[in-house]
């Protein structure tokens, strides 16, 4: 029950600091998961982002069921998931029933711009570790530039660049091996 | 009956919307067409505000339109309708991948995507960085968070607050 509440407490956390889609939690995520109580390492925590990227339903969902399965079942997954979209449950509401007309408030705008910009900073850092991590050889080095190509210039969906990816190493490795 | 309706628009939105949050928008439109429950001109207020409030944008939506078709309850539902299919998928997807971690093909995959997923991160970080950092002065506070970040060691949470009232100090 304790491991339970504790899950669920930390994805409430993650939640509630979460500005934007599920890639604006990998920060958070690290810092809780990987260097504070080593649920799993970085390169894991890349591969449950692959996963969640191709399976049904949003990313950061899909992440937080992941990391509460793999730490306590289905009861895991469940309070992970719970903790994840409580905070969005009680704010929205909130603003949904009362506050919509404060939401164009200028101080809330420059705060939200202030902390986009820190988004931006704390995805960089990540960027440097998962670099030196990440991308060892030509073929990685291959894959990436791939990719950033094709979100960048065609605005490939993630999807397929994933599934594209994951073929390219596949038909590589194949060819190697003969 | 309306909660039964919207608990199943959602399951299926759930199930389709591969990836991240604003993969959802399409489908909401869908509903907004669909049934009387929410304009398109209110649902890009809703996205709006979405982006700017905490919590994951898939997440924040369903909770915003679920309100707007049926209330609190309707919220509520709709936000459970939209995290049912992750959770009973990734509990599958996660048993499979216990049994087949070792195979050659499954590692093989595994170590291709994570090159990709470093450039979706990248280019998730560009997007953000399109919007927010566009002068002079968001440059040298983004060179200024970052430097933090990097020598510095303290929770993100720490930087996000820390952000939030540089931007009331300098009114950005």
């Amino acid at each position: 029950m304790k491991q339970l509440l504790d899950l669920f407490g930390l994805f409430f956390k993650i939640g509630l600091f979460t500005f934007g889609g599920g890639y604006a939690m990998l920060p958070l995520l690290q810092d809780e998961i990987c260097r504070r109580r080593g649920f799993c390492n970085e390169q894991e925590l890349l591969d449950l982002y692959s996963i969640g990227q191709v399976t049904p339903g949003i990313i950061s969902i899909n992440v937080a069921t992941f990391i509460g399965y793999r730490q306590a079942g289905i009861k895991g997954a469940v309070a992970a998931t719970a903790g994840m979209v409580v905070p969005s449950l009680v704010i929205i509401t909130l603003i949904a029933a009362v506050l919509q007309k404060y939401m164009h408030n200028r101080w809330l705008t420059y705060a939200f711009a202030g902390i986009r910009i820190c988004v931006v900073a704390l995805i960089a850092d990540i960027l440097l570790g998962l670099w030196k991590k990440g991308i060892t050889n030509r073929l990685s080095m291959a894959i990436f530039l791939g990719a950033i190509l094709l979100l960048l210039i065609f605005n490939l969906s993630a999807v397929w660049v994933v599934v594209l990816s994951a073929a390219t190493a596949l038909t590589v490795r194949k060819a190697w091996r003969k | 009956m309306i909660y039964v309706i919207l608990f199943l628009e959602f399951f299926k939105i759930g199930l389709f919307a591969i990836g991240g949050g604003l993969v959802t928008v399409p489908f909401l439109f869908n509903l907004a067409e669909k049934y009387s429950w929410f304009t398109a001109k209110e649902l890009a207020d809703m996205i709006a505000i979405s982006e700017s409030t905490p919590g994951p944008l898939g997440v924040n939506m369903a909770t915003y339109a679920g309100y707007h078709a049926a209330g609190i309850g309707g919220g509520i539902i709709a936000t459970i309708g939209l995290v049912a299919p992750s959770v009973i998928v990734i509990i599958l997807v996660a048993n499979l991948l216990r049994k087949y971690s070792k195979n050659y093909k499954v590692q093989t995959v595994l170590g291709g995507i994570r090159p990709a997923v470093i450039a979706l991160i990248m280019y998730a970080g560009l997007q953000i960085a399109r919007l927010s950092v566009t002068n002079v002065l968001t440059v040298l506070l983004f060179a200024g968070f970052w430097a933090m970040i990097h020598f510095w060691k303290k929770s993100p949470i720490f930087y996000l607050c820390l952000a939030a009232a540089v931007g009331m100090v300098l009114k950005l």
